[in-house]
């Protein structure tokens, strides 16, 4: 689903934020992505939704060749793929319904079938109370959720999470993640950047370790992971 | 239904959506919105009302006899008998349609009965009138009448040469010229009418930065993004048409009064007539294709220069 030969991303400041990364993350697989603040892990998501584009190297999803995509396609790619962003980035003169609905406003559903959808997103997060609500009402563990939401509302068959849970306590967290692990046992495929090694410990899924841009542990898939190919 | 219904009616839906969406947002902030719209309402009323103008121009100009008549005073020795020799020799000359000879003796007749100065000029022992001869040209055109009052203006029996019709030719000219300034204008109020709707969408998308990157983000099309904007575009136009043309029937009602007495003074049926239909409609749509075309200028230079990051 996901594969990185050599990849280096050098910003235009000449700072180089990834060097030399490559892995392989099969569809269906679920796996995280850790390392210190400034590690890069933020960089490596942005290529894979070409928010930024490699410097060296190739970025393949789906097997597609992401330096060979022409810039009319990538909201086609986008819209394959489910982000949680670091910092939200919600619509803060919408209500929740209306931002968790974007996607699925952009993808050209019906009304009827767009609220099904939203709300049953909204119940997975624990948020359906609040669809009414503006962003700015909501806590920051809340706004991530709504973020999350508005992610998987699409079912994209790739889920980009970066820090989701940055902002919610250890249950939160726990619960958050307990989401992540169903939408992969439906065959999603997750990459997940977090800190919060103390979960990923009692996780059983692969972990990639980045360290100032270069990756360090977990290129390669453990044979004990089990996955759907 | 069909799944292609569907699709069919799910796009008008989704550009009903964008159509009042965009509306309901002008409306939320009325006093800018209506600031703009006026701007665009004046640039649009200047040259419709020039246009108006000339129009009206054109019926009191064709309200009067339009066929040039060329008058021929003779020299004073040209004896009556010459001048009926001249008249029938004329007569025989291609471009002149009709000869018509005014005797000395006529022109003392009708200059008595219309002047009242008949006992002033028996006090003269000689009629002080020369003959004159009226031709009326084949042709209406004040060209041909110019060429054939040339020919004629140089007959040695001719002392002076008139065209009758000179100053509706020269109305005529006036009016070509208006015709071309209200191209001219047209084309420049017009420019500015693109350029201040190109602005305003500028400042929009400028003021929606943030959503247009999380749009992007979640893989909106550029065709998706650009909607909303290009109603905008849209609405400023029509919202500027529609303010235009209150202005000129504003205008055109404040002059009625005034006119229906000057037009009174001059015995006239004249009235001031607004636009038609196919103007008012010229108008409107004018309004909305230059907000439609501003607005697509706009977002093609600045949709482009904002990406996430
Ligand atoms: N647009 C940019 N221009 C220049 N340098 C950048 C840019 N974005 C990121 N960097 C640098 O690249 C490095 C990696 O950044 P990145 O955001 O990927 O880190 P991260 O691992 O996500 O960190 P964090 O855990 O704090 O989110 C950092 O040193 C950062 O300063
Ligand atoms: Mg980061």
């Amino acid at each position: 689903m996901i594969r990185f030969v050599d990849v280096t991303k050098r910003y235009p400041n000449g700072y180089e934020a990834l060097s030399g990364v490559s892995f392989h993350l099969e569809q269906g697989e679920m796996a995280f992505l850790t390392g210190r603040s400034g590690a890069g892990k933020s960089t490596l998501l942005k290529l894979i939704a070409l928010i930024e584009r490699a410097s060296t190297g190739q970025v393949l999803v789906g097997g597609q060749n992401l330096a060979k995509l022409a810039r009319r396609r990538i909201p086609e790619l986008r819209r394959r793929i489910g982000v949680v962003f670091q910092d939200h980035r919600l619509l803060f003169d919408r209500t929740v319904y209306h931002n968790v609905a974007l996607p699925l406003v952009i993808a050209g559903f019906t009304h009827q079938e767009t609220a099904k959808r939203v709300r049953a997103a909204l119940d997975k997060v624990g948020l359906l109370h609040r669809e009414k609500a503006y962003p700015v009402t909501l806590s920051g563990g809340e706004q991530q959720r709504v973020g999350l939401a508005r992610a998987v509302v699409n079912r994209p068959s790739l889920l980009l999470a970066d820090e989701p849970t940055g902002n919610l306590d250890p249950e939160l967290s726990r619960e958050v993640f307990g989401l992540f692990r169903a939408f992969n046992q439906v065959g999603v495929t997750v990459l997940v950047a977090t800190h919060d090694l103390s979960l990923i410990e009692e996780l059983p899924y692969r972990t990639l370790t980045l360290e100032e841009g270069r990756l360090i542990a977990g290129a390669d898939r453990p044979a004990t992971t089990e996955v759907t190919p | 239904m069909s799944r292609p219904f569907v699709r069919l009616e799910l796009w008008i839906l989704r550009h009903l959506e964008a159509l009042f969406g965009t509306l309901r947002d002008l409306l939320r902030r009325p006093l800018a919105s209506l600031m703009t719209a006026t701007v665009i309402g004046i640039a649009l009323a200047l040259p419709t009302g020039l246009y108006l103008l000339l129009g009206n121009l054109q019926r009191i100009a064709t309200g009067w006899d339009a066929t040039p008549r060329i008058s021929l005073f003779l020299h004073q020795e040209v004896t009556d008998e010459q001048a009926t020799r001249l008249a029938a020799s004329l007569r025989g000359r291609t471009g002149a349609a009709t000869v018509q000879l005014i005797t000395k003796e006529e022109a003392l007749a009708e200059f008595t009965n219309y002047s009242g100065f008949g006992d002033a000029l028996k006090a003269l022992d000689q009629n002080p009138l020369p003959a004159v001869l009226v031709v009326q040209p084949q042709s209406s055109d004040p060209q041909a009448a110019e060429v054939l009052l040339d020919k004629l203006k140089s007959l040695p029996e001719v002392e002076q040469a008139q065209l009758d019709m000179a100053w509706l030719k020269r109305l005529h000219a006036v009016m070509a010229v208006g015709q071309q300034a209200v191209l001219v204008l047209a084309g420049l109020l017009g420019a500015a009418v693109l350029l201040v709707i190109g602005n305003t969408i500028r400042l929009t998308i400028q003021n929606r930065r943030d959503e247009v990157v999380v749009l992007k983000l979640i893989g909106g099309s550029d065709a998706f993004i650009r909607r909303p904007f290009l109603y905008t575009g849209l609405w400023y136009g029509l919202l500027g048409g529609s303010l235009a043309l209150a202005l000129v029937h504003g205008s055109i009602y404040l002059l009625a009064e005034p006119i229906d007495r000057l037009a009174i003074l001059y015995s006239s049926a004249f009235r001031l007539s607004g636009p038609d239909t196919i103007a008012s409609l010229t108008v409107l749509g004018s309004g909305i294709g230059l907000g439609w075309v501003g607005a697509w200028l706009a977002v093609g230079r600045h949709l482009r220069e904002i990406e996430p990051s």
